[in-house]
């Protein structure tokens, strides 16, 4: 990871001494990370697409990245200190940059800025997610087919709009092939902790769940899962944001990826050749954005086509993982028949869907 | 061979020069490990300690910042070196932190959207409050029931920071925020912002409240009763009892002071450079600040100097770990060595160092 050279950094400490007033015409892009790189998980798969950034245009970029940033304050100084040092477009890539990011993006109206997940845009402030209800469609589909306690445990990290949509998308796809499906929700008030996530995911396991769903970073629930699967009952995993192949193919048996690469190296672009403009994105499978990850051969056949062909039809917009009949949690009526969500409902979601038991905790 | 002797009092001219000599030493420890990362160590430690203050392109915008980060620093180092002087170990003033931010919060958005500047102060009151009654928790338990208040203190912080959490998804969400976690912003609601006093310096009131702290922490130590009896009290706790000093008050007091100071720095940052209550607010202030306690030699006028030392460790880590690319691991172990330092170079002070063969009489 840690390419430059001794001489390359002395040269980078000549280049900052003067590089304030100094005209180069690369494009310099900046990249804040709520993780460490090496997490496995959301900001790994953040720092892969600053990679291929740089394996895409080379010399013609150079980019910049500050580490387990936290969010608020420091965010904030991290950001003006990256646009004071020449930034032309800065990535931050966590939900709670959204105010730092729009504070700094006021203060410096040349340099751009591209904002994930969250939901404020300004003239030079873009925003952009992933669906990744779209793969956890996918996810409940094999769930509810794979499982034999009929118990699905699910660990959830915070009760916001993206985990809720993720839990519902996972439950009506697994319920659809399986009536007698059974969520159980563990709430970890964390997005990564890898002994609060193991404990969960044990929990789950003893409470006879045989399926466990992760909205949580660390591969720690794969190898619990890994380490309870011994005695005749075999528990399968999904990887998260990342593909976890490590533990394929059981029990991880597939994933949902973030890929943010061809975005990143869209938006770049776009700022190489001036024609970067503010938008607000929510890119799915069809965009690549969220990719499913190699299922493992653990999975039958026919259950597998079936999950691909989930996939290909979200991808060829033919099918949509909220599409009425569905009710809410307390029986009223969601979506008509044959009626699917629309994007607002779906990024404010903040209540369960029809047979899901439990409290979205407050 | 070298020998310690034991010096019959501390030297005072160590007492004071250890800090100095720690930083050096922090210096060439952490140049050896960035160089054995591949990165120039010279230029590193000019991006640490001298981009900040004089750099060009930075200074103008990392100065102010400066005190913005050293200001919570230095206030609750303050109060923690009041009770460590009197051998009360409050380890939780990260909870404490907490707690002051999410009180003052709440009382200023139950008021919301009232229109009078009288709202700030009165959050600031409730917080420092919020801040203290955290505090009394192991003071009571500690004075009532003998137990231990470094546990009880530390344990607090898990306890204050789920709060934190729920409170972010829960109640003090934002009704306007889309679902998403976190509070309305405080610092753009002028009944309740902590703004800038002048511009582009940094002072905000946490600042001066930090300020005015030293001062009357100074003059407790040094012209008040209760300041020799804490100082008594951590010396001599034989002959503090015999002087009429009462334990269980100084307890109660030490931690009541400690936990209203941090309960303070929470409150004057949620209000200002913050702005706003949210999952991850916290971010080790009350932590940080044990050690700016220890660098400051529990010295308030010490603890001022720590905390902007402190603060530029911060600060140029963060430019040095992008601009030179620099993992933000190595900056937190550059941090961790100047305590290491500090601690191990304390034994000059209560040692002599001979050289030489030990006589046999000595």
């Amino acid at each position: 990871m840690l390419r430059r050279t001794l001489l390359g950094a002395a040269a980078t400490a000549l280049v900052m001494t003067t590089g304030a007033f100094a005209q180069d015409d690369k494009t310099k892009v900046g990249f804040v990370y709520v993780g460490p790189v090496g997490d496995g998980g959301w900001t790994y798969e953040h720092e892969q697409g600053r990679l291929a950034v740089v394996e895409e245009y080379g010399d013609q970029v150079e980019t910049v990245f500050q580490e387990s940033v936290p969010e608020g304050a420091d965010a904030e100084r991290v950001m003006t200190q990256m646009a004071l040092s020449g930034a032309d477009l800065i990535f931050t890539t966590s939900f709670g940059y959204m105010d730092p990011t729009m504070n700094v993006a006021e203060k410096f109206p040349d340099v751009k800025f591209e904002h994930a997940t969250g939901y404020k845009t300004a003239e030079n402030v873009a925003n952009y997610s992933a669906r990744f209800y779209e793969g956890r469609a996918v996810q409940g589909f094999i769930a509810g087919n794979m499982t034999e306690t009929n118990k699905i445990g699910y660990i959830a990290s915070f009760p916001i709009p993206e985990v809720i949509r993720g839990i519902n998308a996972a439950y009506l796809a697994a319920k659809k092939v399986n009536p007698e499906v059974e969520f159980n929700i563990v709430w970890a008030f964390t997005w990564f902790d890898p002994a609060k996530e193991a404990d969960a995911a044990k929990a789950l396991i003893e409470q006879g769940a045989d399926v466990i769903l992760q909205h949580t970073d660390s591969t720690a629930p794969q190898a619990a899962a890994a380490e309870a699967s011994t005695d005749g009952t075999q528990i399968i995993t999904f990887g998260q944001a990342s593909d976890m192949s490590e533990y394929a193919p059981l029990p991880r048996v597939s994933s949902i990826i973030d890929n943010w690469a061809p975005y990143y190296i869209e938006r770049v672009g776009a700022v190489m050749d001036g024609t970067w403009e503010s938008q607000s994105v929510w890119h799915g499978i069809a965009e690549g954005m969220v990719g499913i990850g190699e299922i493992s051969d653990a999975v039958p056949e026919d259950v597998k086509a079936g999950a691909l062909e989930i996939r290909d039809a979200i991808a060829a917009g033919e099918m949509h993982p909220f599409t009425g009949p569905i009710n809410r949690q307390d029986g009223s009526v969601w979506l008509e028949e044959g009626e699917t969500a629309d994007d607002g409902t779906l990024l404010g979601m903040d209540f369960y869907v029809e047979g899901l038991t439990g409290e979205i905790p407050n | 061979m070298i020998s310690l002797e034991k010096r019959p009092t501390p030297s005072r001219v160590w007492t004071y020069a250890t800090p100095f000599l720690a930083v050096a030493l922090t210096v060439i420890a952490g140049g050896l490990m960035f160089a054995a990362l591949g990165k120039d160590p010279v230029a590193a430690i000019r991006t640490i300690f001298y981009d900040p203050l004089f750099d060009p392109q930075f200074a103008a915008y990392s100065r102010p910042q400066l005190l913005v980060k050293a200001g919570p620093l230095i206030l609750i180092a303050t109060g923690l070196a009041l009770g460590f002087r009197a051998g009360v170990w409050n380890i939780g003033a990260e909870g404490q932190y907490i707690i002051g931010a999410l009180t003052g919060a709440a009382v200023g958005l139950a008021l919301y959207p009232a229109d009078t500047r009288m709202i700030f102060p009165l959050m600031v009151i409730v917080g420092a409050l919020g801040g203290w009654a955290w505090a009394m928790i192991p003071a009571i338990l500690k004075t009532r029931f003998n137990t231990n208040e470094i546990l009880v203190s530390l344990l607090l912080v898990y306890v204050a920071e789920n709060l934190l959490a729920s409170m972010a998804v829960g109640r003090l969400r934002n009704p306007e925020g889309g679902g998403f976690p976190g509070s309305r912003n405080l610092s753009q609601w002028d009944s309740a912002a902590n703004p800038e006093l002048i511009a582009n310096t940094g002072m905000h009131w946490g600042v001066v409240a930090a300020f005015i702290a030293v001062i009357f922490a100074y003059i407790l130590l040094n012209r008040h009763l209760t300041g020799f009896h804490i100082r008594l009290a951590g010396q001599a706790p034989r002959a503090a009892r015999f002087a009429g000093v009462e334990p269980t008050r100084l307890v109660v007091l030490c931690l009541g002071i400690s936990g209203a100071l941090a309960g303070l720095a929470g409150i004057f940052e949620v209000t200002g450079p913050a702005g706003q209550i949210s999952i991850d607010f916290n971010v080790g202030y009350g932590f940080t600040a044990i050690i700016v306690a220890f660098l400051g030699r529990l010295h308030p006028i010490g603890i001022a100097l720590a905390g902007l030392l402190m603060a530029l460790t911060y600060i140029g880590g963060e430019l040095a770990s992008f601009m030179l690319g620099i993992p933000a691991a190595a900056i937190q172990a550059f941090q961790g060595m100047l305590l290491f330092f500090l601690l191990a170079v304390d034994v000059l002070t209560n040692y002599r160092v001979r050289l030489g063969r030990r006589e046999a009489s000595a």
